[in-house]
């Protein structure tokens, strides 16, 4: 044995926190590099965003269409990736085996989690900052607290993640791939994110307003439309999604 | 860095493992040193079971694992840095490209090797912008195998690693094997194929039914069954009982057909000697002469009662 060849052994881990940087840079371009996943958090949201604003279709009430329409806008960029995308690509890499590799790595289970959800971020950060520059130039004039605004986004991030995490660790690849775009669809169109919720009956909004887009498109819309202060009940709504989502997700999630 | 010699890399005593009313691994033990160890069996036999509890996957339902000395499963955190792992198939995103997917694992690791060297030790190179999901299937593996070492491991899994290639990337799989035990890696590999383990192992682990069978270095298993035959043809109703005398004893000598002989024992380069010279001094020309060695498929064959590739 000689201690000098090309594989000689020198094993050790890269510092954590290099390994979760570039875990999260990969799962971004990864992301990134998609056409189905652009599709759902850039095409969607944008096309969503000014064709509505620009032709009257939906009565969005008093005031401009945009400054109705951006927040649930937001809120559905919120969803399509911390749910939707990251529920159907992490589906697709337990099916085929990334998550199992990545396992044996030295990258220990939190650690791709971390930055799972970093990547998650990184992206939400590319997506709202091009909505809100779309939004501006169609006429938006955004209201409100900017700390009650980040309290909505990251609360609602949590909770689209455990449910999206819950989703693809325990059904298969292709059921993940459908009911996560079902539930976007249903969403986008039941959770007020277009279309007002007050165009629904009485008892139907009710139980519409307790899903965690409705709380994170009223929220936004209650801060950036109408300069409310704290939205509790909408952080409350979506703290107890993510608490929930998250325990289950953590409880039930398999790796392969 | 070199594991202690005197520590096997492998120490597996009485592991079973259980799939619902499936025995996968049933009672298995198995000591594995440093060099390359084949785990040989045929499908189902427990031997992909075997190393992804090695590998800290599959938790024991009971029997005790170690593995560089260490628990894979309670002390994971701090085997996981100094083991190579190559799974059946996948690991890899379909988006990523093979040199993307390579970098990445480097970079989980303090020390890898150069990747750009490794890409063109394995011919990755002509991977090009092509994502996973195009790759042929033995770029695909030739990729598996460069992420289980890029990370400079004291051991390497590999498990099937040249299921489904061509034979000249399994030669060139074998090569590397290779290189890696002359670096100090040790290796420890599940085949269903006899030649794999002849051709590459120091110690072959022969595993049928969740349990390992026999092992040894292929020579021994070889040596130890059956003695090795030599045939040849020639004219009918050669005088065999003076063949006889020619040979060692506990040779044997026979006509199996007319003009079809048989000679078994310790058929060595010495003991075709003899037959040939014997035939020289008899006016016989032996045609169609063939040494018969004993393989691992024979011994497969012997302690199971099965064909291997069945």
């Amino acid at each position: 044995m000689t201690a000098t060849g090309t594989y000689s052994p020198r094993p050790g881990a890269a510092p954590l926190g290099r390994m979760i940087a570039a875990q999260a840079a990969l799962e971004t371009r990864m992301l990134l590099r998609n056409g189905e996943q652009l599709l759902l958090t850039v095409v969607i949201p944008t096309l969503l965003l000014v064709l509505f604003s620009t032709v009257d279709i939906v009565d969005t009430g008093e005031g401009k269409a945009v400054d109705f329409l951006a927040p649930g806008v937001l809120a559905l960029a919120v969803m399509s990736t911390a749910f939707t995308g990251q529920a159907i690509a992490t589906g697709f890499e337990r099916r085929y085996g990334v998550l199992k590799r990545l396992a044996a790595s030295p990258l220990p289970r939190w650690g791709l989690m971390t930055a799972k959800s970093l990547s998650v971020l990184v992206t939400e950060v590319l997506q709202i900052a091009l909505l809100t520059v779309i939004a501006l130039a169609l006429g938006w004039s955004p209201r409100g607290n900017p700390v009650a605004v980040f309290l909505l986004l990251v609360l609602g991030t949590a909770a689209f993640s455990g449910l999206g995490l819950l989703m693809a660790g325990t059904l298969k690849a292709e059921a993940t791939l459908a009911a996560a775009n079902l539930v976007f669809l249903l969403l986008l169109v039941g959770g007020g994110v277009v279309v007002p919720l007050d165009k629904f009956p009485e008892a139907a909004r009710s139980v519409l307003e307790l899903l965690p887009i409705s709380a994170l498109s009223g929220g936004l819309r209650d801060v950036l439309q109408h300069g409310a202060g704290m939205p509790w009940g909408e952080l409350a709504v979506l703290t107890a999604w993510a608490v929930a989502g998250l325990a289950a997700a953590g409880r039930f999630f398999r790796w392969e | 860095m070199h594991s202690d010699p005197a520590v096997p890399v492998v120490q597996i005593q009485a592991l079973v493992k259980r799939y619902g009313p499936k025995t996968a691994v049933d009672g298995l033990d198995l000591v594995a040193r440093a060099g390359i160890t084949a785990v040989l069996g045929p499908n189902g036999a427990g031997k992909t079971t075997t190393v992804e509890t090695c590998e800290g996957y599959r938790r024991p339902d009971a029997g005790t694992v170690r593995v560089l000395g260490l628990d894979p499963v309670r002390q994971a955190a701090r085997l996981r840095p100094r083991i190579g792992v190559m799974l059946q198939s996948g690991g890899v995103y379909s988006g990523a490209r093979a040199d993307e997917m390579l970098r990445h694992v480097a970079k989980l690791h303090a020390h890898p090797l150069d990747v750009d060297a490794l890409i063109e030790r394995l011919g990755l190179g002509s991977c090009g912008r092509t994502s996973y999901r195009r790759l042929s299937g033995g770029q695909q593996q030739r990729l598996a195998l460069a992420m289980a070492v890029v990370g400079r491991p004291e051991l390497v899994f590999l498990d099937e690693p040249t299921a489904g290639l061509d034979p000249q990337a399994r030669r060139a799989t074998w090569e590397l094997v290779r290189e890696l035990r002359e670096d100090g890696v040790s290796v420890i590999l599940t085949t269903h194929h006899m030649d794999e383990a002849e051709q590459l192992a120091d110690d072959v682990a022969i595993v049928d039914a969740g349990k390992v069978i026999a092992q040894g270095s292929p020579e021994r298993l070889c040596r130890g069954g059956a003695e090795n035959t030599l045939r040849f043809s020639g004219r009918p109703g050669l005088d065999v009982a003076s063949l006889l005398k020619a040979l060692p004893s506990g040779s044997s000598a026979a006509e199996i057909v007319p003009g079809s002989y048989r000679v078994t024992g310790d058929v060595g380069p010495q003991l075709l000697a003899t037959v040939t010279s014997w035939c020289a001094q008899h006016g016989v020309m032996p045609e169609r002469i063939a040494v018969e060695r004993h393989t691992l498929e024979d011994v497969f064959l012997e302690l199971t009662g099965k064909e291997l590739r069945a």
